[in-house]
């Protein structure tokens, strides 16, 4: 009952600060909603009993990636908004959104929206811990998408050099 | 302290990958020794590790099972796979061949583009060859995010920054649709490992109502689709083909959209078995959008790579014919395909890029008049290309076709065939313009006694030798292609 009732409250400030990111007009406010966003879903994560992702949730997302979109956000010292106007793919795309929203309700009401439980269930997880069965996949069933991981790292930092270096 | 019991690793399973990833790191740290001019020794050193990769290929074509599987399911190296990944090395080695005139023509001659092209080409097979979810969608990010550095990889060019860009930004967006299909599929049931999708599948045949998995298989329809420039999820393509450098132009319509095709079949054939009459409906609404949009558009087109363009376009809605099929005969008409395709595509973009001027420009159709009497050489091979990708017979393209279209015939959609083969003729239209300006039309400005170098004259005879020998003796590759899909 309490668990469910704080689930509706995180998750109604979750879909309101979403909201705000994509209608605030300044920029900054737009950052700090998201912010808030992934609070939330860390919350979310955290009553799933996954603290290894809330936590990363926290640190990488809220903390780091945030951290450089509002220096990015600063630094190019973007003031004035630029004039917004009703044009026609606003009118197709809230077309189109309101029905999606109605195909999304329509799927809840009316199919089986039944997950299938994997492997690591609540139990194990208390049992053994988060970390320790996230370490044990990603070293043992994972470990070759892990390790193409690498590579996409590396990828991104050769990019990010040939693209942005002023002289190379 | 509880050890972690390794899992059977495996490395022939990933071998080719392995080979050219070693060689990228290579070669990213031999860059930095070589001077600015010399740059093509690099190209040089990449074709090697790409005959290397080439090899290992080679050798574990009808390797027994306990050579093929690695990392606890999650690579599954077939000759499926392996065929794609001879794709994969020939467009990539021929790319090699024909880009450093064109490095050294627009100054933009940086040793990291080999190393990018290496890694995506990696990335591609780890497409190809993924049985794991979380395989197909790395090897895809690798693929791509390579692929929007090579496309900004003119820097000075602003078309180029925008194609990098515009790429980069609609790229992340479809991979978003990707992974929440994955996502989605997952939490319906259970595993990531394809091999346990289908035998949860399989047991529980309940789940195929479930929407969340109808879900999930439409969202990795919509991500794959982009992938391969399917329309309506095509939008990106005119753009980031007329911007990013000719040479990737020609890599990006030959290999990432095999490798699209490689994930794009592997999935709904193996993960989505029951779903086929779902997908199979999906798939032929897609192949006659694609088609149709990518020929009609390409009638209108002036500057030749964005005809390409829609050209690639409409070569991807010829083969979703095939995969809409959804039998054997349409998957190995597709690998078929998708093989020829590499060598006529990037054939004719050799010779753009021989034709073409600094600063991308001298790319427009109208820019080929009178080559036929200046260079006539060029002028024959390029009429050879372009007869080929509007599939004239005995050229390579008009044997792909006919198996795609009769792999359609087969498993009753006539009217595909039928939707295919008008459009096709359509599509002569657009192809005969240019030989038209070639042939019949007088030098407007000379043209630039452009030498042809060893390597780009390589690449064309090999682009040449593949258009025209599987179109005149289509037989032993098409029996490989066969044989590579009885998975």
């Amino acid at each position: 009952m309490l668990e469910s009732l704080f689930f509706l409250i995180v998750a109604a400030v979750a879909v309101i600060s979403s909201i705000l990111v994509i209608t605030c007009k300044n920029p900054i406010n737009s950052a700090l909603s998201l912010v808030m966003t992934f609070f939330c879903l860390a919350t979310f994560y955290v009553m799933l009993d996954a603290p290894f992702m809330a936590a990363i949730q926290v640190i990488v997302y809220a903390g780091a990636i945030m951290v450089l979109i509002v220096f990015v956000i600063m630094l190019l010292n973007i003031r004035t908004e630029t004039g917004r106007k009703t044009t026609h793919a606003i009118l197709a795309g809230s077309i189109i959104g309101l029905f999606v929203l109605f195909q999304t309700c329509y799927f809840l009401t009316k199919g089986t929206l039944t997950g299938t439980k994997g492997a690591m269930d609540t139990a194990l997880v208390e049992k053994v811990g988060h970390v320790e069965l996230i370490g044990k996949a990603l070293y043992t069933d994972f470990l070759l998408p892990f390790e193409i991981t690498s590579l996409l790292l590396l990828v991104a930092i050769i990019g990010a050099v040939i693209l942005s270096k002023r002289k190379i | 302290m509880e050890t972690i019991p390794m899992p059977a690793i495996n490395f022939a399973a990933v071998m080719p990958e392995t080979i050219l990833s070693v060689f990228a790191m290579v070669l990213l740290l031999v860059n930095v020794f070589v001077p600015g001019k010399q740059k093509a020794y690099l190209a040089y050193l990449s074709l090697i590790g790409i005959i290397a990769a080439g090899v290992s290929v080679f050798n574990a074509w009808d390797a027994p099972l306990a050579l093929r599987e690695g990392f606890n399911g999650s690579v599954l190296q077939d000759n499926f796979s392996l065929f794609f990944k001879g794709i994969f090395l020939v467009s990539a080695a021929l790319t090699l061949l024909i880009s450093d005139q064109y490095l050294n023509r627009e100054n933009c001659n940086h040793g990291e583009i080999y190393p990018l092209i290496l890694l995506s080409t990696a990335g591609m097979m780890l497409m190809a060859s993924g049985t794991d979810l979380m395989t197909i969608f790395l090897g895809l990010e690798v693929l791509s995010v390579s692929l929007y550095v090579l496309a900004g990889f003119n820097r000075d060019n602003v078309k180029s920054n925008e194609a990098g860009l515009k790429y980069f930004l609609l790229g992340a967006f479809s991979t978003g649709f990707l992974l929440y299909g994955m996502a989605l599929t997952y939490g319906a049931t259970g595993s990531t490992k394809i091999g346990s999708i289908a035998s949860f599948v399989a047991q529980n045949a309940a789940v195929t109502a479930n929407p969340l998995f109808l879900v999930g298989m439409l969202l990795m329809a919509v991500g794959f689709s982009f992938k391969i420039a399917a329309a309506p999820f095509h939008m990106w393509t005119p753009d980031v083909y007329e911007g990013a450098p000719t040479p990737i132009t020609a890599f990006m319509s030959a290999g990432p959209k095999a490798a699209g095709f490689a994930a794009f079949i592997r999935v709904m054939i193996f993960a989505f078995p029951t779903l086929k009459a779902d997908w199979s409906d999906l798939l032929w609404i897609l192949a006659v959008l694609t088609m149709t949009v990518g020929n009609i558009i390409a009638l209108s087109q002036d500057n030749i790579k964005r005809m390409l363009a829609y050209s690639s376009i409409a070569h991807a809605g010829y083969a979703l014919v095939g995969f809409a099929a959804g039998n054997a005969e349409g998957a190995a008409g597709i690998l078929f395909y998708m093989l020829s395709y590499a060598f006529m595509n990037i054939g004719a973009f050799a010779i753009i890029v021989l034709i073409g001027k600094k600063g991308e420009a001298n790319n427009n159709i109208a820019d080929f008049a009178g080559l036929g009497f200046r260079r006539p050489v060029l002028a024959l091979l390029m009429a050879i290309f372009l007869f080929s990708l509007a599939g004239i017979p005995p050229m390579v393209g008009f044997v792909g076709k006919f198996y795609l279209f009769s792999a359609a015939i087969k498993s009753g959609f006539i009217w595909l065939a039928i939707i295919g083969v008008l459009n096709s003729a359509a599509s002569v239209y657009y192809y005969l313009r240019v030989m038209v300006y070639m042939y019949m039309k007088d030098p407007v400005e000379e043209f630039d006694w452009v030498k042809v170098t060893p390597a780009i004259a390589l690449s064309l005879l090999i682009s040449v030798a593949g258009v025209m020998i599987p179109g005149v003796v289509p037989g032993y590759l098409l029996q490989l292609a066969q044989k590579a899909v009885l998975f």
